[in-house]
């Protein structure tokens, strides 16, 4: 490698990082106006400027947010919303992943005829805008008796997620030597046995890409959120737009934001711990192997 | 010899649910919804033939078309501008920069948060009584006036503003790995040969990275396409239906005007876009692709 360049910046450099740092105040100002907002009282909102800290850290839109806001007529805060995404995403990210992992495995190791074709066909699933199925799809919800319930939810995701989930777990399986394979169909292992004992154990990677990726689609849909749920069944994304939505009077903007970041908590604190898989996942979403 | 064939036909078994569901949900529910925009269905589907009367009513709709012309700006705004910022962070990051890794992150955070969390954000931020007007006044420039959000002819610009700082980390993101693969010793030799840095990257990186710029368009511009979520946070298609686009006017004719045909036939121009953009791009890229090694 070279060596360290010595620290005398260059007009260039001074530049380079006035860019980035620039940068940095335009990405991080909303979230910083969000957080000081949301511990402010309403007088100090309208007192005080945007990006003032607040007074004292005051916990009290946070609590309403959670458990005493306002969405139409409800007033129990996000709480029910946020457990509904969480009974929504926790399955359907499970069973997408799963469903993922073994279509991926026999579409990249297991190959038969037309398999490619059917994959690619399948993987237009990735890009169809979803407006298309929504009034089909509340049809046969309404048939299964599955509308506005959380277990029609689930349903939806695990097909909207399978095209992605299948170009994953292919793209990577692609990657494992054919020799491996093939040594142990010599030996006599069958389709599953090489499947626990060789795919499996190698998969960590892609489990984890796959589960964050598809963790994070789920819980911020809103397109299936507020066109299939009920009125217990609604997840946070929906929640949290009733509730900025809400008309009154007076607009509680810290509470908004407070609502706005419990909302995003969730897969904020997965991109700060994981953030590799996620950029992964962003990328293999983007770029076919 | 049984369990020989059951070995074969076992890998077949196990992706046909898969293929079953995953074609009935894409293809099915595609021509399902293709059937219902020929037909005169109102507030509940019916299958009266109607021909192409909703699609007619669809393109004699001032609404629609600005839903249309949304879509060009948004579109071209949001692409655009993604694409430029993501460009440029990329490439100064790529200048071995000190603390790399935090201002990744810093970029690339609001790709994890829902267009919702982002809507309900700027909503407040663009708000002109509260958020970055109130600021600038505050800052002593009583005359400042920033009050787009409300503006019919300027909201959708908003929605651009928001957009972009969602998704231009995905662009530098991709990028930045692009720039990773490229052979730094291409870089060293030009410069050797007296070329400043700007033009090597102008000349020689950035052409290279022709596919990079290829993908990352296609995936943003079908998002543009898709975009509901970040409208209704930020806009709900507001003022008015100044703000709408087509994913909106799909949502709101069919789930609250009751206009379930024409609801069909906006979500099938939909799809026809996405998929004058997508196939042609599916198709090269699953050729173009060493399958079996």
């Amino acid at each position: 490698m070279t060596a360290k360049t010595p620290w005398v910046p260059s007009i260039g450099r001074l530049l380079v990082y006035a860019v980035l740092a620039l940068a940095a105040v335009f990405f991080l100002l909303p979230l910083y106006a969000m957080l000081v907002t949301s511990f402010k009282d309403a007088q100090e909102i309208r007192s005080t400027s945007l990006l003032a800290l607040p007074s004292a850290f005051n916990g009290a839109a946070w609590s309403s947010a959670w458990s005493s806001a306002c969405t139409g007529v409800d007033c129990n805060g996000l709480q029910p919303f946020f457990w509904n995404s969480v009974m929504m995403a926790v399955p359907a990210v499970l069973i997408s992943t799963v469903w993922g992992a073994l279509n991926g495995y026999v579409l990249s190791l297991w190959k038969f005829r037309g398999s490619d074709t059917l994959f690619g066909l399948l993987l237009f699933g990735v890009f169809m805008p979803f407006q298309v199925v929504l009034l089909p799809m509340s049809q046969i919800l309404g048939w299964m008796g599955l509308s506005s319930s959380i277990t029609g939810l689930v349903f939806i995701h695990c097909l909207a997620g399978l095209a992605g989930t299948t170009l994953f777990f292919r793209n990577y399986y692609a990657a494992i030597p054919k020799e491996l394979v093939n040594a142990a169909r010599m030996d006599g292992a069958s389709f599953w046995q090489i499947f626990w004992r060789i795919v499996l154990p190698l998969s960590t990677p892609i489990v984890m890409v796959t589960l964050i990726w598809q963790f994070t689609n789920i819980w911020n849909d809103f397109l299936f959120g507020v066109v299939f749920s009920g009125t217990d069944s609604k997840p946070i994304t929906v929640g949290l737009n009733n509730l900025a939505n809400t008309s009154s009077s007076v607009k509680a903007y810290n509470v908004d934001m407070a609502a706005a970041i419990i909302a995003g908590l969730p897969t904020m604190v997965i991109y700060v711990l994981a953030g590799q898989f996620f950029v992964r996942g962003l990328t293999a979403g983007a770029v076919k192997g | 010899m049984t369990k020989n064939s059951f070995e074969t036909w076992l890998p077949k078994l196990v992706v046909a649910p898969a293929f079953v569901l995953g074609f009935a949900f894409i293809y099915g529910l595609m021509a399902w919804n293709g059937v219902l925009s020929f037909t005169a269905s109102r507030m509940l589907p019916n299958y009266e033939w109607a021909g192409l009367a909703q699609y007619e009513r669809l393109w004699e709709m001032d609404r629609w078309w600005v839903a249309l012309k949304n879509l060009g700006i948004f579109g071209l705004g949001y692409v655009g501008g993604s694409l430029l910022l993501g460009v440029i962070l990329a490439v100064l990051l790529d200048q071995k920069i000190r603390a790399e890794g935090a201002l990744r992150t810093i970029y690339l955070y609001p790709m994890a948060l829902s267009f919702i969390v982002t809507g309900t954000a700027w909503k407040w931020l663009l708000n002109p009584g509260v958020g970055i007007e109130k600021l600038v006044r505050d800052w002593g420039f009583p005359g400042f006036s920033f009050d787009w959000l409300v503006d019919t002819d300027k909201a959708i610009y908003c929605v651009v503003i928001a957009g972009v700082w969602q998704s231009a980390g995905f662009a530098m993101a991709l990028f930045l790995a692009g720039l990773r693969g490229i052979d730094d010793s291409i870089i060293k030799a030009a410069q050797v040969d007296g070329a400043s840095l700007p033009r090597v990257y102008w000349r020689i990186v950035l052409p290279a990275l022709r596919p990079v710029f290829f993908s990352t368009v296609m995936v943003l511009s079908h998002l543009a396409i898709k975009s509901f979520d970040l409208v209704m946070a930020l806009t709900a298609g507001g003022p008015g239906f100044s703000t709408d686009v087509p994913a909106t006017f799909m949502y709101t004719m069919s789930f609250s005007r009751g206009q379930i045909g024409l609801g069909a036939a906006s979500a099938t121009m939909m799809l026809a876009t996405v998929a004058a953009l997508v196939i042609p791009y599916l198709y090269s890229e699953l050729r173009s692709k060493p399958h079996d090694r």
